[in-house]
């Protein structure tokens, strides 16, 4: 990281300002164009068939009566996206994804495609379709597959991270550990532990919008991909590997995207548009019913988390110990991992071992969700925090303060940190009126904490001059919550110049350098680094142009307030040159004048958050319904604040939705019981009340303008704030989300059943 | 087996041939044109695809094609007139009422619905007449307060 990108602590016009979004009207006229909008001369349409069974091995598949019926151009299976991976396991299992090719391993699993004139004749293509499958026992459950005798998903999997290898294959693909101190030694020291083991459900990112691309491949062996994509270049990078196509030959362009949430920084379907559009030799439109989407794209994980965490009376924690079990679908990932670094990142401990395992099972690969991995680790940490200051009778927002992590902490997956957010968020909470209003009947409240490493990487930006003086900046970062608008802020920010002067989009894979994708919150942090760089380098321009044009050395003309101003006595009276008016003479004083940058954007800073929670729940029904809640989050710096708003009350929102309601279901049979928006119910309007917000603005060191990625902590506090808020109001710990009315009504009757027992024996 | 229909779409009279299986949602963005009409689900849940038949809000996915013969249809694309945008439309940008914007066309067309017929809902009427819409980036908050600051607009004026 260079110095150029150290905080300054300067003021601003522009940042911290809120206009309006560039994309709002095209958003409100029906015009902006997103993945099913797009569309070719002579397009045909795609439909995937999809395996029926959790777990089979596939005998044959026969496609010669699809291939015969009127109107169908191509049919294709994993034979017609040969294995090019060469030995890249994490390449492969994108590849046996897209495509099964001897095991289906969930039931969604796409093994084979056809394209069509039309979509009534795919749709009869598909069923044409002969494939021979030998079922195979088939495992869902987390717990069970990590049982003994649970049927093994690949017999060559053995848990990687353990010494020795173990000698039997199991669903265990990875374990990792985190962690430092002696967790017994500090658990000796403590004068109260809990221990409680916590389930999650999984839960999908839900995204209005299905997914959806146009592909077409020429002979020439070039091609174009549009598609609603979080990361058009990894999209890219993906697809011509897979399809062994060079990759500056496959031009990506993004198009509008109706939400991802981490959903959609992974290719699906796309690989497969693309191979019927070769073998087509047309284009191919692909997209995804609703269903398609539940059954086979990528959830989040479920998961089984022991927690066991010590303290002293005065409510110092000694010692904090964790072993987290996260699905991944039937392909090894990190989110046990994630969890295992996330779970106890919030405080201050001397002793913390985390242990991740990563289990396989007969479910869609998972996918990252809004910080990935943290909120279930959060919930059952969270939960056992209230739990211990309700024990030793302290104020659980004071038990937090006391050990909250803070400048200088080491963090129990390793860094020590920077300053941070988490003592100001919490200190906040405990200030605030919500915390101290009164409650209803049958009413609760709870508060949690919340943490996300956020990300930087690759990013690319290029800010052009027009012949006007306007500037197009174009970016290589998806925008999925306005960041076009907080980056064109930044721009004119810099360049000294009003909001409306500027005009951001998003560039296509042929018209920028590399970036990585839309995620880790990294969009406005990263992309707005490169952004100053870019203006910066476009200003030293600028000036140099100003100084041709008065005819001075450079060294005297200064960049202010938009204008090139000459300085010194000799040149002061000479009157400024707008951006305008160097433009203007650009043809003759060098040509167009364009300021580009790429960097790694290093240093993203830590982010924090602290959710209070008012629930209201029905004693008759367990219907809970949240009543009042509040998000306080550190951004480092809203660039624009309503934006900023807009993903803590997005985030919340759908930890709410998670923590009350959300949940994959499966049948004994191991199909997806609620593959639809009535069955799998993600929050509604009459659901929610309004969403407060406080902003906490603690600078990044490793920012120009001090910013933070916001965009994904939100989701983190709200399971176990939910949980802590029906905990308070009853009494009972809830250990298991979703904390939907069957399981909290099944507690509240646990808990009657106990205290009517304890009172006869009494 | 492919009908022709002849109907009212926005103020305009437009005929489209469709088949007597496809649903107006279909209809209207494949054979009219109208992609501002957002297909979510298919199946009635998200309220993405709504629009006004005859001044009642449907879900066009349970609506067929064939259906709106002879009817008025009006989809997000007829809102604004010229380039002067609907109240609601305004506002929404104003309030920061929409993110990634794929639900955005279905929810005015159910808040001018809601408009309609309650110039001056309560927060609790606002949040059941938008029940039928799913919105996953905002969380509603600023949904419910544009939908508000619209209908304190339009009455005022």
């Amino acid at each position: 990281m260079t110095a150029d990108t150290k905080f300054t602590g300067q003021t601003f016009k522009s940042v911290g300002t809120r206009p309006l979004r560039p994309d709002g009207i095209d958003k409100v006229t029906g015009r902006a164009r997103y993945g099913a909008d797009i569309d070719l001369p002579g397009q045909l349409v795609g439909s995937i068939l999809r395996s029926p069974h959790p777990h089979a091995a596939i005998r044959s598949i026969d496609t010669s009566k699809a291939e015969a019926l009127q109107g169908v151009k191509a049919v294709i299976t994993s034979a017609d996206l040969p294995d090019l991976t060469n030995g890249n396991s994490e390449l492969f299992d994108i590849l046996d994804n897209c495509m099964a090719r001897t095991h289906v391993y969930y039931d969604g699993h796409a093994v084979a495609a056809v394209a069509a004139v039309d979509a009534v004749t795919a749709r009869k293509a598909l069923k044409l379709i002969k494939v021979d499958y030998e079922i195979l026992p088939h495992v869902t459950d987390v717990d069970e597959a990590v049982a003994k005798g649970a049927p093994v998903l690949h017999r060559k999997c053995f848990t990687q991270g353990v010494e020795p290898k173990p000698r039997k294959p199991s669903n265990i693909a990875r374990r990792s550990e985190f962690g430092h101190g002696d967790v017994e030694a500090g658990f000796a020291k403590a004068d109260v532990i809990i221990e409680r083991t916590f389930r999650t459900e999984q839960t999908h990112q839900g995204y209005i919008e299905p997914h959806a691309c146009v592909a077409s491949i020429s002979p020439d062996g070039s091609g174009e991909l549009w598609v609603c994509t979080q990361g058009h270049f990894v999209f890219r990078q993906h697809c011509a590997e897979l399809l062994g196509m060079d990759v500056s030959k496959l031009r990506v362009t993004p198009t509008e995207i109706g939400g991802g949430f981490g959903g959609k920084t992974h290719v699906w379907a796309e690989p497969v548009a693309l191979a019927l559009s070769r073998k087509a030799n047309r284009p191919v439109k692909l997209v995804m019913s609703r269903d398609e989407v539940f059954r086979a794209s990528g959830p989040t994980s479920a998961t089984s988390i022991d927690v066991r965490i010590g303290i002293t009376k005065k409510g110092r924690i000694t010692a904090g110990d964790a072993t987290l079990r996260y699905t991944s679908g039937p392909y090894v990932g990190m989110w046990a991992e994630l969890g295992a670094m996330t779970a106890f990142a919030c405080y201050d401990m001397k002793n913390v071992r985390t242990v991740g395992l990563e289990v396989l099972v007969n479910r869609p690969k998972t996918t990252a969700y809004r910080a990935p991995s943290a909120p279930m680790a959060a919930f059952a940490v969270e939960s056992v925090v209230d739990e211990l200051a309700g024990r030793i009778g302290m104020d659980p927002v004071d038990l937090r303060i006391r050990n909250a992590a803070k400048k200088g902490t080491q963090s129990s997956y390793g860094p020590v940190y920077g300053p941070i957010g988490i003592g100001p968020t919490l200190q906040a909470a405990k200030e605030h009126p919500h915390m101290s209003a009164p409650l209803g009947k049958n009413q609760g409240r709870g508060m949690a904490c919340g943490f996300w490493f956020n990300f930087g990487g690759q990013t690319c930006t290029d800010l052009n001059i027009a012949p006007d003086g306007t500037v197009a900046l174009t970016v290589g970062t998806i925008d999925v919550g306005g960041a076009r608008a907080s980056l064109a802020l930044v721009a004119a920010e810099e360049l000294g110049i009003p909001y409306d002067q500027v005009r951001a989009v998003v560039g296509d894979t042929s018209t920028l350098g590399y970036n990585d994708m839309t995620d880790g919150s990294r969009g406005t942090f990263s992309s707005s680094m490169a952004t100053i760089m870019s203006a910066r380098n476009a200003i030293t321009i600028l000036k140099e142009r100003a100084a041709k044009m008065w005819d001075i050395p450079v060294a005297k003309v200064a960049w202010e307030e938009g204008c090139a101003k000459a300085i010194g006595k000799k040149y002061g009276n000479l009157a400024p040159l707008s951006l305008a008016e160097i433009a203007a003479a650009a043809p003759n004083t060098g040509g167009p004048i364009a300021g580009h940058n790429e960097l790694v954007a290093d240093g993203a800073g830590v982010s924090f958050a602290t959710h209070i929670c008012d629930v209201e729940v029905d004693p008759e029904t367990g219907r809970t319904q949240v009543v009042r809640y509040t998000v306080i989050q550190d951004a480092g710096k809203a660039v624009h604040p309503t934006y900023v708003e807009g993903q803590y009350q997005g985030g919340a929102a759908q930890g709410i939705g998670w923590a009350l309601n959300e949940e994959y279901v499966y049948g004994e049979d191991g199909r997806l019981q609620n593959a639809g928006f009535l069955d799998y119910r993600i929050p509604v309007c009459s659901d929610l009340p309004m969403i407060d917000t406080q902003i906490l603005e603690i600078p990044n060191p490793n920012h120009p303008y001090g910013i933070r990625g916001v965009g994904e902590t939100s989701i983190v506090p709200p399971l176990a704030a939910i949980g802590n808020a029906v905990s308070n109001a009853f009494g009972v710990r809830m250990t298991h989300v979703p904390m939907s009315a069957p399981r909290i009504l099944k507690a509240l009757d646990e808990a009657e059943e106990a205290s009517s027992t304890s009172t006869e024996t009494a | 087996m492919t009908q022709l229909v002849n109907t009212n779409i926005n103020g305009d009279t437009i005929g489209f041939a469709c088949e007597a299986d496809e649903t107006l949602l279909d209809a209207l963005r494949n054979r009219v044109g109208l992609k501002g009409v957002k297909e979510g689900c298919g199946t009635g849940d998200c309220g993405a695809c709504s629009v006004i038949l005859d001044g009642t809000l449907v879900c066009s996915c349970l609506v067929l094609g064939m259906e709106v013969e002879g009817r008025k249809v009006e989809t997000v694309e007829g809102l604004s007139k010229g380039a002067e945008l609907h109240t609601l439309q305004t506002k929404f940008i104003e309030h920061a009422a929409l993110q990634c914007g794929i639900c955005t066309p279905g929810f005015l067309m159910a808040a001018k619905a809601l408009l309609k017929n309650n110039p001056d809902p309560t927060e609790e009427e606002i949040r059941y007449a938008l029940a039928g819409n799913l919105c996953r980036c905002t969380g509603y908050d600023k949904i419910v307060r544009a939908v508000q600051a619209t209908a304190t607009e339009l009455r005022e004026a």
